[in-house]
């Protein structure tokens, strides 16, 4: 098995920053969670997820900031929404729905941060690669 | 469209970075790259050498994109953004990887810290190639500040605005100001009398002309940015005109309700229509709705005619440029410690009712008496409600060992006879004249037991309070006539609620979160909103008002600006693909996008739009263009991260 492949999504103002806090506190998680920045996670379209998997990730990471909490009102809301239909569409084309997660970080949760990242890759190493075609 | 030529700066940060990350390797793989002209690596990127370093390379190697892999963005984007801005680059040209905060930090293995900072690199440069130059606006600021809550950070904070010739709005909800500090006797260490230090602030504030005192108000709605905020403040129904009542108090003297005094922590009574304080500012009269039966006796002996018993609240609208939060704390509920019977037995009290019966304005006038009795013998117990993982709160309130050392001395001074006993864990007397009070508390005689007590019950009429002593070795039980807890510091929940309207984070124990924990300790992590006091965590009077001080100087240092720099990053709508489906339409939280019905397409108003970047997700014909996160921008990214290694 090759090594496990994982793109991340963070929204600028709650996991973005919460993970920052992680790396001040140095906490130690999996290498293999890499974070793209975005602002908000309304902005990251369920276009750029399937893209991923079709390029070869094995599994999609997409941290936000707690319902209620959300920088812009209410782009999490939106972002909760689109994952919840995507997971279904996901398993429809054969992808296990497990491979996307969407997780709520706050800016002042470091641990929950690495806690969370580790059970994720955790899991995916457990789903091993996808090799979907 | 002329060459990309990226120039990559990989920094060392010291040990930082370079002590987990191979940054020679990392120049090496990226030098590779397409569009790289320069690949370096530097002991400090964000030092002046440093810096000079790019603007030296910008003129030299004609580079028109710059890619810094060090700290997060969120620490040195600004400092970059400005380095290459000097060089005469467009400041959005600039990309960072965060391989110290993300990578270096965070990883254990050498070898993988490596390859993830690579892999980073690379994406910021793929991005770094698509970037495009962005135009900041400047936008007016409107010089007037709001400063939520009115104890004494609130208040220190609006007579340093006010000083400086703006105009501020100052919010409080209850019916007078002055806080927590107006309840407490004496301020440790110094024994000032806390009225006596306050009061005159108090009275300042109404004296300045440009201070608007909102009491009995609270932020409805908050909506807008730094310089333009607008808020809504809705005014409760008091009952009373407040042009008109002069507090000469008739109106009480008949009021046939009696309630529990919250202002003396419920130890003494007061009517449906008060004042909570004889020196309350202003010094007007209230009604509190929820209890006044509406028997019109206090309208009937109301000389000047200023009672309206069908009063309702009344919400307006503000504009201020910038926004103060200083709301507070709540004292730990000690009910949720059961072991120690508040609530169960009269003789339990917390801290801030023993500070209301020190007080000579207090319920007993001053005279230290429970249930009518002088005690003989006075315990306290430090930590309730802190450093107790049991009640959520890990934290220590900062405030408590020294309260108790000021109490013991004042129980110590009034009533020489009676014996005093602190229990404590371990006493923290960090700050000035601290040690030194606490040990002169010692030399009066109050015993100080180390041993953090399991229970408190009844035999007689006495208290017994059981313990550990952890000196000694040994379970003591030590009999109380009245029992002081040493309760801790608590977030407000109004100010979770707050904290909500004005899209605050909050700290791991609920308090608000300041924007840096070292460098920016008055900043909240919204521009323009900024934090003092008890709400951004437990402090005592002194730090408060150090911190109100900085926090106004913030204030006014950007109403001196006069104008904000507002960042360009914003959607906008590509008119040839729209089809103005109005999909985008209800999901924008600002209504930023409008149709636009001649051409029959959707549009963005650039000056309601805050870039979220909702509606590009959302376009079905791609229509929309989110600037600085395009899709292409974004997908560059993704497809770097999938890179075979």
């Amino acid at each position: 098995m090759g090594r496990i492949k994982i793109v991340g999504f963070a929204c600028n103002w709650c996991c973005y920053a919460g993970a920052d806090l992680a790396g001040t506190s140095h906490l130690k998680y999996a290498p293999e969670m890499r974070l793209i920045r975005v602002l908000c996670s309304g902005r990251i379209d369920p276009k750029f997820i399937l893209e991923a998997f079709k390029n070869g990730a094995d599994g999609v990471f997409i941290g936000a900031c707690h319902p209620g909490d959300c920088h812009y009102q209410s782009g999490n809301l939106k972002t909760i929404k689109r994952v919840m239909l995507l997971k279904k569409y996901l398993k429809e084309i054969g992808i296990e729905e497990d491979r996307l997660c969407l997780e709520f970080i706050s800016a002042s949760e470091g641990e929950h941060f690495q806690k969370k990242v580790n059970q994720f890759v955790e899991r995916i190493k457990s789903l091993g690669s996808l090799n979907w075609k | 469209m002329a060459d990309i030529r990226i120039g990559v700066y990989v920094c060392h940060c010291g040990t930082n970075i370079a002590g987990m990350v191979d940054v020679q390797k990392v120049v090496e793989e990226i030098k590779k790259m397409k569009n790289v002209v320069v690949s370096r690596n530097y002991l400090y990127m964000c030092s002046d050498p440093g810096q000079d370093l790019i603007k030296k390379d910008i003129k030299e190697y004609n580079l028109n994109r710059v890619v810094v892999a060090s700290c997060s963005p969120r620490m040195h984007e600004p400092t970059f953004r400005n380095a290459i801005k000097q060089a005469g680059l467009n400041p959005y040209l600039l990309e960072m990887a965060n391989i110290r905060e993300q990578d270096s930090w965070v990883t254990e293995d050498k070898e993988e810290a490596t390859k993830k900072a690579i892999s980073l690199v690379r994406i910021a440069v793929l991005r770094a190639s698509l970037l495009e130059e962005l135009y900041e606006k400047e936008v007016a600021v409107m010089p007037k500040a709001l400063v939520i809550g009115g104890g004494i950070s609130g208040i220190q904070a609006a007579l340093d605005i006010a000083d400086s010739g703006y105009e501020v709005y100052l919010v409080e909800k209850e019916p007078s100001i002055g806080g927590h500090m107006a309840q407490l006797e004496k301020t440790f260490p110094t024994l000032d009398c806390s009225a006596c230090i306050l009061t005159p602030k108090m009275v300042e504030l109404t004296q300045k002309k440009n201070i608007k005192l909102l009491t009995s108000c609270e932020v409805e709605e908050v909506l807008g940015f730094v310089g333009n905020f607008k808020v809504k403040i809705r005014q409760k129904a008091t009952g009373v005109n407040r042009e008109i009542c002069t507090g000469c108090g008739k109106c009480s003297e008949l009021c046939p309700i009696f309630i529990p005094n919250e202002f003396d922590g419920g130890l003494s009574y007061r009517k449906a229509i008060y004042r909570p304080f004889p020196q309350a500012v202003p010094n007007v009269f209230t009604i509190s709705f929820k209890d006044c039966v509406k028997c019109g006796l206090c309208e009937w002996n109301c000389e000047n005619m200023a009672i309206n018993l069908n009063d309702q609240d009344e919400i307006f609208e503000i504009n201020v440029g910038a926004i103060i939060v200083a709301t507070g704390y709540d004292e730990f509920d000690p009910r949720l410690k059961p072991e120690f019977g508040y609530g169960r037995y009269q003789e339990v009290i917390t801290g801030l009712e023993f500070e209301r019966i020190l007080n000579a304005g207090g319920p007993t006038y001053g005279e230290i008496k429970i249930n009518g009795k002088v005690p003989k013998s006075i315990v306290f117990i430090h930590c309730v409600g802190s450093r107790d993982e049991q009640v959520g709160n890990p934290y220590c309130s900062r405030v408590c060992c020294m309260y108790i050392a000021k109490q013991a001395h004042l129980a110590k001074e009034r009533l020489p006879d009676c014996k005093i006993t602190v229990f404590y864990i371990d006493v923290r007397a960090f700050g000035k004249g601290f040690e030194e009070f606490y040990t002169r508390v010692k030399n009066e005689g109050v015993i100080y037991r180390r041993g953090s007590p399991s229970e408190i019950y009844k035999r007689g009429d006495k208290l017994v309070v059981r313990s550990e002593d952890t000196i000694l070795g040994e379970i003591i039980e030590e009999e109380a006539d009245l029992v002081v807890l040493g309760t801790g510091l608590v977030p407000r929940k109004e100010t979770l609620e707050l904290a909500k309207k004005l899209k605050l984070s909050l700290s791991a124990d609920n308090f608000l979160l300041e924007a840096h924990p070292k460098l920016r300790p008055v900043d909240s992590n919204i521009d323009g909103v900024y934090l003092c006091g008890c709400c951004q965590g437990p402090k005592d009077i002194p730090d408060s008002v150090a911190q109100a001080k900085g926090a106004a100087s913030s204030v006014i240092a950007l109403f001196n600006k006069r104008v904000v720099t507002v960042e360009p990053i914003q959607a906008y709508v590509r008119e040839d693909y729209c089809s103005g489906c109005h999909i985008c339409e209800g999901l924008c939280p600002y209504s930023a996008l409008e149709f636009d019905s001649e051409k029959r397409i959707m549009r963005v108003n650039e000056a309601l739009c805050r870039g979220c970047g909702v509606c590009p997700s959302a376009c079905p014909s791609g229509a929309i263009v989110m600037r600085h996160y395009t899709d292409e921008q974004i997908e560059i990214q993704v497809g770097g991260l999938l890179w075979e290694e």
